[in-house]
């Protein structure tokens, strides 16, 4: 599959009279689009837009997903594909507009104890990918008649049909900027560089229940065996999450849009080794999903002629027994691994890190302690609600103090933690 | 600018003598005394030691509590940007109260410089709370650990508090995992470290895997109808509205709960404060988390002796190993005070 990125930078993201892009400005009809976005789910109570740029004094909580908003320009399909009759066609090809420098962020009340917080400014900010960008936030309620199950779905399309509607704004738009990637069939792949050592990506998935789920060209992960991907295919959507617990370490959607190890291996493919795919695998909670679906990505590992493979985690604990299964099965099969992990080190740092563990795991990166404390001062502007900063995962009992600000673990930083590598905090024996 | 710095030390570098003097209690003296002098003078026009505080080795072990009282109140009256203890060497006594000192400070958020020999024991137990410079096992090393020390005062100073890894700065590794921003993003990092891996050049990885524990098993319960069962869980399940607030990941405390009387569990009367699973099936019935109505039927049958009356609960999710250790150590010693035979763990 080959993919053209046509990149359209956003100067601007402004309310106006007309919804519209020109000259890398974004203009949003205000109450045109909460209006489309309340005819959506007759069960939406209430949708109130607002925008978050960077540098202000701005606290959204609790946040559900990040999105970037992307059209297909050339070629079939369309982005998050499989989710409505009629778009099951395979994505990953032809040519893909994407509005760089802005995001569609989605808050409301919770569904579990589990979303997070972006501050756009403040020590907080340092912490989340998602302060840099500039942000058109739904704030969006449901009515009584949604169990927890509706109350997610419902928020998760929200944001993912807002994100593509802003996104055909950039169909006939000149980008700025454009790089094409490309993986060919595996024959054709590993003949293209015959010489050099062939290596994959094992892109771990949760799958866990409500809140934890992941969807796959609209399939819920837990349902499936591990699979073979085109790199391609996540930058037009294949992979859509359903999932913010904790949200230090869920990835949004939009980092599989910008799935970071599949971009730096692009980066040095045919000059140090030869990326030959992805294989997509989930995060079940039972102990017979987990020996099964590891025993399956080794399979195709091998199957594949891979050499060495990145594998990455999403989440901790229940998951670190699956980072640890994929790690010795592709080891004992011959397949050298690289980790990607973060750590609950306790407060301090001062416990060990992992709920498992392997002596073959001799490559791991860290992407931090989830559980170093900070302290969130207080912003002008609230988008959302931060009376749940005491229940969310990373906060406890007097979290929310009177003045407004937030004391809490990093683990409540929407991607402070993120496990595909997406930004640079790391953790160090100190 | 200089930073206010105190100084702790033991009677015998204090110069109010040997062992006879090891009963001193807490004196608190202006300015650097002893080993302070030479410190200060490697500190000139960045650290002041504005006071010393000088107490004997066998008072400080022999009424700690009181001691660390005292040394608290000391640290809160005078709120030093930075402590130095010691160094002490290889005086066990010695060493373990500088660790102390360094406990008590992070306590109250001021940061701790001090100096021991690896083996000291001080350096084992309270290595968490100190940055501890290496030094030789005797007193004759002090030339070479005064420079070391203010060395990395110096460090400490200049970095404003942010400082490197042990090798770097020269401290002893405190076993802790510190987060700092890398100059390239994790992506990059793992793809450098799988060239590194391919190519067979060195590299290092971030984390070290953990080495676990293993506990032998009890042996096994003979006549279970005689048995008292008790009910454990990591799942969260709480009374109704979480009374103790447990945390829904990263949790600082467990709950004791009573299941006297209860039939069984059910969603009018507990729930789940677990933040790292779906809680629906759990909250709709709880006894799938926590066994209360299966472990009552066993009861009734005759099966097992009975069903002990209290449950311990607390939150898996995220929370750390260390915090987990203490809580089954004191969730054992509640049970094995209460005559219970065994217990039923369950996770999620």
């Amino acid at each position: 599959m080959k993919l053209e990125i046509g990149n359209i930078h956003v100067k601007e993201l402004a309310f106006g009279e007309n919804t519209a892009l020109s000259s890398g400005r974004v203009q949003i009809n205000r109450e045109e689009l909460a209006g489309w976005i309340r005819e959506l789910d007759h069960r939406i109570a209430e949708v109130k837009l607002d925008i978050a740029l960077p540098g202000e004094s701005t606290r959204i909580m609790p946040v559900k997903d990040v999105i970037e908003a992307r059209c297909k320009a050339e070629g079939k399909g369309f982005m998050f594909p499989g989710r409505n009759p009629g778009d099951e066609a395979m994505v990953g090809e032809g040519r893909t507009h994407v509005l760089k420098g802005m995001a569609i962020v989605t808050t409301g009340k919770v569904v579990g104890f589990q979303e997070g917080i972006i501050d756009m400014s403040g020590p907080g900010a340092e912490y989340t990918p998602f302060s840099k960008t500039q942000n058109l936030v739904i704030t969006c309620e449901v009515d009584d008649t949604c169990n927890q199950y509706d109350h997610e779905a419902i928020l998760r399309r929200v944001g993912i049909e807002t994100a593509n509607r802003i996104g055909q704004l950039a169909m006939t738009a000149t980008a700025d900027e454009t790089r094409t990637y490309e993986t060919k069939p595996l024959i054709q792949q590993a003949a293209e560089y015959p010489n050099l050592p062939k290596v994959g990506y094992v892109y771990m998935l949760q799958s866990q229940g409500l809140m934890h789920d992941t969807y796959l060209y609209g399939v819920d992960v837990k349902t499936i065996l591990p699979t073979l991907l085109y790199p391609t295919e996540v930058m037009d959507g294949a992979i859509m999450s359903g999932n913010c617990v904790s949200a230090c370490d869920k990835n949004p959607s939009i980092v599989h849009q910008n799935s970071p190890v599949i971009h730096e291996l692009y980066e040095n493919h045919g000059i140090k080794y030869n990326f030959m795919g992805v294989i997509i695998t989930n995060e079940n909670v039972t102990l017979a999903d987990k020996e099964r679906s590891s025993n399956y990505v080794a399979k195709l590992a091998v199957q594949m002629g891979l050499d060495a493979v990145i594998i990455s985690e999403e989440g901790f604990g229940n998951p670190d027994a699956d980072l640890v299964m994929n790690c010795r099965k592709l080891e004992e099969a011959g397949i050298k691994t690289v980790l990607l992990t973060d750590e609950y080190a306790g407060q301090n740092g001062e416990s060990q890190s992992l709920a498992d563990s392997t002596p073959k795991g001799d490559a791991v990166i860290t992407n931090g302690n989830a559980n170093q404390v900070i302290h969130l001062p207080a912003m002008q502007r609230l988008i959302g609600h931060d009376t749940y900063a005491d229940m969310i995962a990373g906060g406890w009992d007097g979290s929310l103090q009177a003045d407004g600000s937030i004391t809490a673990e990093i683990q409540v930083i929407t991607g402070a933690t993120n496990e595909l590598g997406y930004h640079n905090l790391c953790a160090m024996a100190g | 600018m200089t930073i206010r710095v105190v100084h702790y030390i033991n009677q015998f570098f204090g110069q109010k003598g040997g062992e006879e003097a090891a009963n001193l209690p807490i004196e608190l003296a202006d300015g650097p005394v002893g080993p302070g002098a030479a410190l200060q003078a490697a500190l000139t026009g960045k650290a002041e030691i504005v006071k010393t505080i000088i107490c004997g080795d066998s008072y400080f072990n022999e009424n700690e509590g009181l001691a660390c009282m005292g040394i608290r109140e000391i640290l809160q009256d005078i709120k030093p940007d930075l402590i130095i203890a010691g160094p002490a060497f290889n005086a066990g006594r010695y060493g373990m109260a500088c660790g102390k000192v360094g406990e008590v400070a992070h306590g109250l958020g001021i940061p701790v410089i001090s100096g021991m020999y690896n083996e000291n024991p001080g350096y084992e137990l309270y290595r968490n709370f100190s940055y501890i410079v290496e030094t030789t096992n005797s007193a004759a090393g002090m030339r070479q650990a005064i420079p070391a020390m203010a060395k990395l005062v110096t460090a400490w100073i200049e970095k404003e508090g942010k400082l490197g890894t042990p090798a770097e700065e020269g401290y002893m590794p405190r076993g802790l995992r510190v987060n700092f921003f890398a100059e390239e993003r994790g992506a990059k990092r793992a793809v450098n470290m799988l060239i590194a891996k391919l190519e067979g050049t060195p590299f290092q990885t971030e984390y070290e895997m953990p080495v676990f524990d293993r506990v032998a098993p009890q042996p096994a319960i003979l006549d279970l109808s005689t048995a008292t069962i008790a009910l454990v869980t990591s799942g969260g399940v709480v009374p109704k509205c979480n009374p103790n607030r447990i945390e829904s990941s990263s949790a600082s405390k467990y709950g004791e709960y009573s299941i006297g009387g209860l039939e069984c569990l059910c969603e009018a009367t507990h729930e789940t404060a677990h933040g790292g699973y779906d809680p629906v099936a759990c909250n709709k019935d709880p006894n799938r988390v926590l066994p209360v109505d299966v472990l009552r039927d066993l009861e009734r049958e005759g099966r097992i002796g009975k069903l002990h009356d209290k449950f311990y609960t607390t939150v898996g999710n995220g929370t750390s190993v260390a915090n987990s250790k203490a809580f089954g150590a004191e969730i054992a010693m509640h049970l094995k005070n209460a005559g219970v035979s065994a217990a039923i763990l369950t996770s999620t």
